[in-house]
């Protein structure tokens, strides 16, 4: 705690848009007085100071080379609550499509050509593969309000909880029409909640970024996405958008090699 | 003094990771690099073997903040390579969503990014106590920007709602309509804006460099158009790697670029240097009121670039409502397929500079290849010209006020560093 008695709150960033830290800026528009609640030590992308003596550590993006190893146990050794910050930390997001490309010595040289050497990368990880977590604010972005929500829980020394439901849920009490019925696909069934179904809503079927609820059943929801006119390639691609990391695919003993 | 040493490791206030390094020896600089260690995440390769439509939704992820500009790039990307035609409604509700992320964009940068450095301070926060009227007022036109694009694409960090062709969801007549009576009210708030940049000591820093954007006849261009530079050249957009020549350099996780000189820059301060007389008249008075006029040469008014640009959108916003109004939203079908494959080009010149899509896509759908070209990754080139150039200026200087300034010159670069690594930290060894 700091003298003023507010917790001490540090935001840390790994490979990511950080789109959930503007998120997190954005959250001000409605909620300034959250500046009164939490003391930000760190925060690179809003702020030059950088304390070190932090309590609550906010985590976005995906670890992708060794060195963020070492700064991820760093984070972990000195915060007494780490919470992944959005889909890159929390299932490796869209940096996991990497990892289904047929080499990363091809993805490397695809980007960078005979300079590929320079640039170290592995498989794309989410962040509890390396350290423990405590909380998770899932979706790509994070929802604002959800950021929010898990911050007055965390402060109030509560164990934050996510829906475990599906999105079909929310998109029901929002009164959508399904995609289905649109003609349209949508990975609702199998998604965890959470986001208020803001893609249905917006037109377009579910992407799967929140992550998958406990004990899917990812075939049923094959079957019907095939019945609904995908090719197994279109299937595939649906399915591994936002949730491409497969921890069996990693071998970590070869890492760069893969 | 003789010796300098600046070394800031892990730039703040930016986007993404850089850092900077200065090593002056005996008076005469010996190294000057802005290195971006930012990790790369290799999107151009990832794109293979994806269906096209998921391309801007995968590249939009690229930047939380300037997602809608990579998303329209990628749309007229894979438009261009498939032959899809959009329609007038489309292209309007593009226009729109476009400028309320320039709003957005600029207002983070100018307001939360740079202005601390004016008051002294090392973030807004501190801002919040001591000129609470200046935050509220950022957080404010923030609000609407991300009101504004929510309206149409569900939501502005990764739009929703564009896809190829059209639109999955369309905004209605009464929420066109309240949302222009926000921008018609923001107006106040432009002025604000504007009359507090008149009062910051911008620092006198003048070196001339080519400046490379977008350009249109009849429009203050941001999507689509032909690739124009201050030194007279022009370009079609599928000769587009005639003016990027990427070039990978040992210091930097982000491709460097150069065309008719050593460097070039792009952003704001290249738009309105090449765009002046398509401003909105309400655009040019607060140039004005900055004393701006192109050329301008001074790259830390890249920020007073900016804020014009904040009121041109702000107005033609107003114009584009009136005009979807006038025409009436009207449901418009989908793009279906039509097993023909191509290549495309897409350009827009989003907040930080011109950015290009370039996909290949097969007559299954699927892309082939890819390659993007982002604006921070063609400005780094010129950020590091202008350090060699200030840095000789400012030598007899403390070295705390060296660092300052450094970090301020790279910072009004608005460098997206996420987006170019394919960026920031200040070294001095």
């Amino acid at each position: 705690m700091a003298q003023n008695g507010k917790p001490k709150v540090a935001f840390f960033d790994f490979a990511c848009c950080e789109g959930c830290q503007l998120t997190v800026v954005d959250s001000l528009q409605t909620h300034l007085e959250l500046l009164d609640a939490v003391e930000i030590v760190q925060f690179r992308e809003a702020m030059t100071e950088k304390g070190q003596d932090y309590q609550i550590a906010f985590i976005e993006g995906s670890c992708t080379r060794e060195e963020d190893e070492e700064r991820l146990k760093e984070i972990r050794e000195q915060a007494a609550i780490v919470v992944a910050l959005g889909a890159c930390a929390h299932t490796a997001g869209v940096n996991a499509l990497k990892n289904l490309q047929p080499s990363l010595q091809d993805v490397r040289e695809y980007v960078y050509g005979d300079k590929a050497e320079w640039y170290e990368t592995y498989p794309a990880r989410p962040i509890s593969a390396v350290i423990e977590v405590d909380a998770v604010i899932p979706g790509c972005p994070i929802d604002r309000f959800e950021f929010l929500d898990v911050v007055k829980k965390v402060l109030l020394g509560k164990k934050p909880s996510i829906p475990d439901y599906p999105l079909c849920v929310e998109c029901k009490l929002k009164e959508n029409v399904c995609i289905f019925e649109k003609g349209g696909t949508c990975l609702g069934p199998i998604t965890r909640a959470g986001c208020d179904a803001i893609c249905p809503t917006f037109g377009d079927g579910c992407e799967g970024c929140r992550g998958l609820i406990p004990n899917p059943n990812e075939n049923a929801m094959k079957d019907v996405l095939e019945k609904a006119g995908l090719t197994v390639e279109q299937l595939m691609a649906k399915m591994t958008l936002f949730n491409a990391y497969d921890p069996a695919q990693i071998d970590c003993k070869g890492i760069g090699a893969r | 003094m003789s010796n300098v040493n600046v070394n800031v490791h892990h730039l703040t206030r930016v986007e993404g990771h850089g850092n900077i390094v200065v090593d002056v020896k005996n008076g005469e600089l010996v190294q000057c690099e802005l290195q971006i260690v930012e990790a790369p995440r290799f999107f151009e390769a990832m794109l293979r073997g994806r269906p096209y439509y998921e391309a801007s939704h995968i590249t939009s992820r690229i930047c939380g903040i300037c997602a809608t500009g990579h998303a329209t790039a990628s749309l007229r990307a894979t438009e261009n390579a498939l032959g899809v035609e959009i329609s007038e409604q489309t292209e309007l509700l593009r226009k729109l969503l476009f400028h309320g992320e320039i709003i957005d964009s600029h207002v983070l940068h100018v307001y939360m990014l740079v202005a601390p450095d004016f008051f002294g301070v090392g973030s807004v926060i501190p801002l919040a106590g001591t000129h609470p009227e200046v935050v509220k007022r950022a957080l404010r036109i923030k609000k609407l920007s991300g009101d504004l694009c929510a309206m149409i694409s569900g939501r502005h960090t990764h739009p929703i709602a564009m896809t190829v062709g059209g639109f999955t969801h369309l905004p209605t007549v009464k929420e066109l309509l309240d949302m222009r009576k926000r921008l018609v009210d923001a107006r106040e708030d432009m002025d604000e804006t504007i009359a507090l940049l008149a009062t910051l000591p911008w620092p006198n820093f003048e070196r001339e460099t080519e400046y490379v954007s977008l350009k249109k006849e009849d429009e203050y261009a941001f999507i689509d158009g032909a690739i124009a530079t201050t030194d007279g050249f022009t370009y079609e957009l599928p000769d587009y790697r005639k003016v990027t020549n990427e070039t990978c350099v040992p210091h930097s996780t982000a491709k460097h670029t150069h065309h008719n000189r050593e460097s070039y820059m792009v952003g704001a301060l290249a738009r309105f240097n090449n765009n002046y007389d398509q401003l909105h008249p309400r655009a040019k008075e607060a140039a004005e009121a900055l004393g701006m006029k192109p050329i301008v040469t001074n790259s830390f008014l890249n920020s007073g670039a900016q804020a014009v640009e904040m009121v041109h959108c702000v107005e033609d916003s107003i114009e584009i409502i009136d005009e979807l109004v006038d025409r009436g939203i009207k449901q418009e079908p989908l793009y279906e397929f039509q097993g023909k494959g191509g290549e495309g080009v897409g350009s827009c010149d989003v907040p930080r500079g011109i950015l290009f899509h370039n996909y290949i896509i097969d007559d299954e759908g699927i892309i082939q290849g890819a390659n993007c070209v982002i604006p921070t990754g063609q400005n780094y080139a010129n950020i590091e010209a202008d350090m060699r150039a200030l840095v000789p200026q400012i030598l007899d200087r403390p070295q705390k006020e060296i660092t300052h300034m450094m970090e301020m010159l790279v910072r009004a670069y608005d460098p997206c560093i996420s987006c170019s690594a394919h960026f920031m930290t200040v070294e001095f060894v």
